[in-house]
């Protein structure tokens, strides 16, 4: 049903289309529009020689330019490694007291560690690095695995129950879940992990949680609930928990045996990198 | 008393030279957003102040040509220019003073202390800085100099200009141009030495290794000189500087000012050898005062906002003065309270000390007094305590509360300064940089010269001694003779909170 006609009032011929009575004027496009797009046409033509365009089954057309974002970001890196050298080469040589205490060597270590710190141990430890529940805080004097540079060093090397061969490695056992002990035993257990860090607690129930807790507790934590370093047992007399201070918390603990994971990061981070964070997670602990 | 120069009166017929002020109001309204501007040809004179003029112009040159070269030792690695706005160090030198970004504010002392003494040297004097130090002036009057050197003085400039195109014509405008474009090049090349290491800098110009920006200022400046001296010259006193505008609040009528007598002029004419000279003024309308003019105007119109008082019409005048035996000084430095006293038959009363002199003087003593305390007592100390956001605290195990600040310590002397920090506040507060093996009340740290370091600081309480979650506390510095105390807070939140 299409049959052009010119339109009285603009004099200008419609498309012969017609909608409900509505007919369409067929203006032909502006000139400024015609020559863009002709233009935009010539220049991607011109394009696909230069630049990477036609996919195909394996590979694809890699242009005259041979352009490839990939090889750039891998030469900004290479040319930021180089722009590095002589710090990153200084990392890989100095110490780690040397590095902690020479005041160029440190601002360097600080500003590496700080952004690694932010791109991957944020997540779990927080940007200011004071942890949450289950997750150590950083900042503090109270070391699970140790607070020195090299003990810091090692562990971001070789992570906590990590798929490391060498990681860090602990286990408590669920006392309650594996019903290791009876509830009402772990109920005194409680009493008495309550009372080592000198909090009221029922004398009673503190008095039979005792030799529970130098038969069960004291090869990891220590007769006195002192912990060690060495198996990563926390020090129960302190004002530190990693899994809360509550006496529900404890006994969730006691129940539970919960212990985190951290990551190895010897594969993804170089030897300078780690240095860095070392540093940058020791200085910030205080450095002791 | 302020003179009045009605310009709506009709020009009263005038034979021989007219200054170009005259000739521009003779085309009358034009149709163009500017006024065309009339060519003027200033003719060189002689006299006491043509040869001061000449004076100053080499003095100051030659100041600003050789400063950025003359060598002061400093330590170390810093740069030894005695002179030197040092963009990439951030650092402003000047013989012994050293400058950081931070204090910038003795810049705009110096710019306050410079307006000061523009306003005074005003008030009491007039335009001398128009007329004698400013680089518009000096760079004009050298490019006039060239000018007469390839096209000869007025009258000859003049043919000059009207003749048609010759051989003769197309060297000298050749010539002139060059040599104007060359001093332009060297006027832009000192420049940039002020920027650089001189010496290094003019090898590296050379080899093109000079920075950009190098060759962009001497460009730009070869330029707005050529352009400046060689073509706008007074326009740019007129249209261009905002001071001739300024300098109507800072004059008043006891301002030395080039001045006209028209008491002792008027009633000007022509004269002719032998004639008396009773019943008239000793102006004998000879021009050629407006002839000498670098502005264009005629100085007899009275005190006007062109006028950069060069004296010049001055020298013009007292050559005059002498061919017809009369006293020189008929145009002088002078005061309009004087003329109008001695048209008045009384005695002209010069009064230097006035309520605006003293103010002017007041201030400027007051800033300038500023400004040497502000040097002599220099710290060569400068410190910023930034404290830990996050955490903002920090409990430890055995619940003392540890904060962390960082300290920014600027050494802005030459000497290595061991810096000692101690910490007021909350009773105890023992102190730690990361890695120190020691704890103490003090911290000793040491700081190069000429850089800042930037040093953690940990801040440990017990929790005995926690009174409040935010306890004031102060970090105290002390190196040498210079001591700083900043203000801060210590921050335990609620954590020891009963």
């Amino acid at each position: 049903m299409s049959h052009r006609e010119t339109d009285e009032h603009s004099g200008v011929e419609t498309t012969g289309h017609e909608w409900d009575g509505i007919r369409e004027l067929d203006n032909p496009l502006p000139r400024w529009w015609l020559y863009i797009f002709y233009g935009s046409i010539v220049i991607a033509a011109i394009y696909w020689v230069f630049m990477p365009s036609w996919p195909g089954v394996n590979s694809y057309a890699k242009g005259v330019l041979n352009q490839s974002d990939r090889v750039d970001v891998a030469k900004q890196l290479e040319a930021l490694q180089t722009q590095r050298g002589a710090e990153g080469a200084m990392l890989r040589s100095a110490s780690l007291e040397t590095i902690e205490t020479d005041p160029k060597l440190q601002a360097y270590a600080l500003a590496v560690g700080q952004s690694v710190f932010g791109d991957n141990c944020a997540t779990c430890h927080g940007v200011g690095g004071t942890g949450s529940k289950g997750y150590a805080n950083l900042r503090d004097d109270v070391w699970l695995w140790g607070g020195s540079l090299e003990d810091i060093q090692h562990t971001i090397q070789v992570g906590v129950r990590s798929d490391n061969p060498h990681t860090r490695q602990s286990q408590m056992p669920a006392f309650g879940r594996d019903q290791i002990l009876k509830p009402a035993q772990i109920d005194d257990l409680t009493e008495y992990v309550v009372a080592l860090s000198r909090r009221p607690a029922r004398a009673a129930a503190v008095a039979r949680g005792a030799p529970m807790f130098a038969e069960q507790c004291a090869v990891c934590h220590g007769p006195q609930g002192r912990g060690n370093v060495t198996l990563g047992a926390p020090d129960l007399t302190d004002a530190d928990w990693l899994y809360g201070s509550t006496q529900a918390d404890i006994r969730e603990q006691i129940w539970n045996g919960r212990g985190g994971v951290m990551p190895t990061w010897e594969g993804r981070f170089s030897p300078e990198t780690i240095k860095a964070l070392a540093v940058y997670v020791h200085a910030n602990a205080g450095g002791q | 008393m302020t003179v009045v120069i009605d310009r709506t009166k009709p020009e009263a017929p005038k034979t021989g030279p007219v200054s170009a002020a005259a000739r521009v109001r003779a085309k009358g309204f034009t149709l163009g957003l500017y006024k065309p501007r009339t060519p003027i040809y200033p003719k060189l004179v002689h006299g006491q102040w043509r040869r001061i003029k000449w004076i100053l112009m080499i003095v100051m040159l030659t100041i600003y040509y050789v400063t950025p070269w003359i060598r002061w030792e400093r330590p170390g690695a810093l740069p030894d220019q005695a002179a030197l706005v040092d963009f990439a160090g951030g650092r402003f030198y000047f013989f012994g003073i050293q400058l950081w970004p931070q204090e910038v504010y003795f810049i705009t002392g110096l710019l306050v202390m410079a307006a000061l003494a523009l306003f005074l040297v005003s008030a009491l004097f007039g335009r001398l800085w128009c007329g004698y130090a400013c680089p518009q002036t000096v760079w004009t009057d050298l490019f006039i100099y060239v000018e007469r050197a390839f096209e000869g003085d007025r009258n000859a400039r003049m043919k000059l200009d009207a003749a048609p195109w010759s051989f003769d014509k197309a060297w000298r405008k050749i010539g002139k141009h060059a040599v104007w474009l060359g001093i332009g090049f060297g006027t832009g090349g000192a420049w940039i030495f002020y920027f650089h290491d001189a010496p290094t800098l003019i090898t590296h110009f050379w080899i093109g290794q000079a920075p950009a920006t190098a060759y962009i200022f001497c460009a730009l400046l070869t330029v707005t000189t050529y352009a400046f001296a060689g073509f706008m010259r007074e326009q740019v006193c007129i249209y261009l500087c905002p001071w001739p505008r300024i300098q109507g609040a800072m004059l008043d009528q006891h301002s030395l000012q080039v001045t006209y007598l028209r008491d002792r002029g008027e009633t000007r004419g022509p004269h002719k050898k032998g004639q008396t000279w009773e019943g008239r003024g000793d102006c004998i309308d000879c021009n050629a005062c407006v002839v000498a003019c670098p502005m264009g105007i005629d100085i007899r119109d009275g005190s006007q906002l062109e006028c950069i008082n060069c004296g010049l019409c001055i020298d013009a005048c007292d050559e005059i003065m002498d061919r017809v035996e009369r006293p020189r000084g008929l145009i002088a430095y002078d005061t309009d309270a004087a003329v109008a006293a001695r048209e008045e038959r009384q005695p002209p009363i010069y009064k230097l000390l006035r309520p605006r002199t003293a103010y002017y003087a007041v201030a400027l003593t007051l800033v300038s007094g500023l400004m040497i305390w502000g040097l002599t007592h220099r710290s060569a100390l400068d410190v910023h305590v930034l404290r830990d956001r996050n955490p903002m605290f920090v409990r430890l195990h055995d619940g003392a509360i540890r904060d962390g600040y960082t300290l920014k310590i600027a050494n802005r002397g030459f000497e290595a300064e061991d810096v000692q920090v101690t910490f007021k506040g909350p009773r105890g507060a023992k102190l730690r940089t990361p890695g120190a093996k020691a704890t103490g009340e003090t911290l000793s740290v040491r700081v190069e010269p000429n850089e800042v370091r930037a040093v953690r600081v940990f801040v440990t309480v017990a929790a005995a001694a926690i009174e409040a979650p935010n306890m004031p506390a102060v970090f105290s510095l002390r190196a040498g003779r210079d001591a700083m105390t900043v203000k801060t807070n210590f921050l335990s939140g609620a954590a020891n909170a009963p």
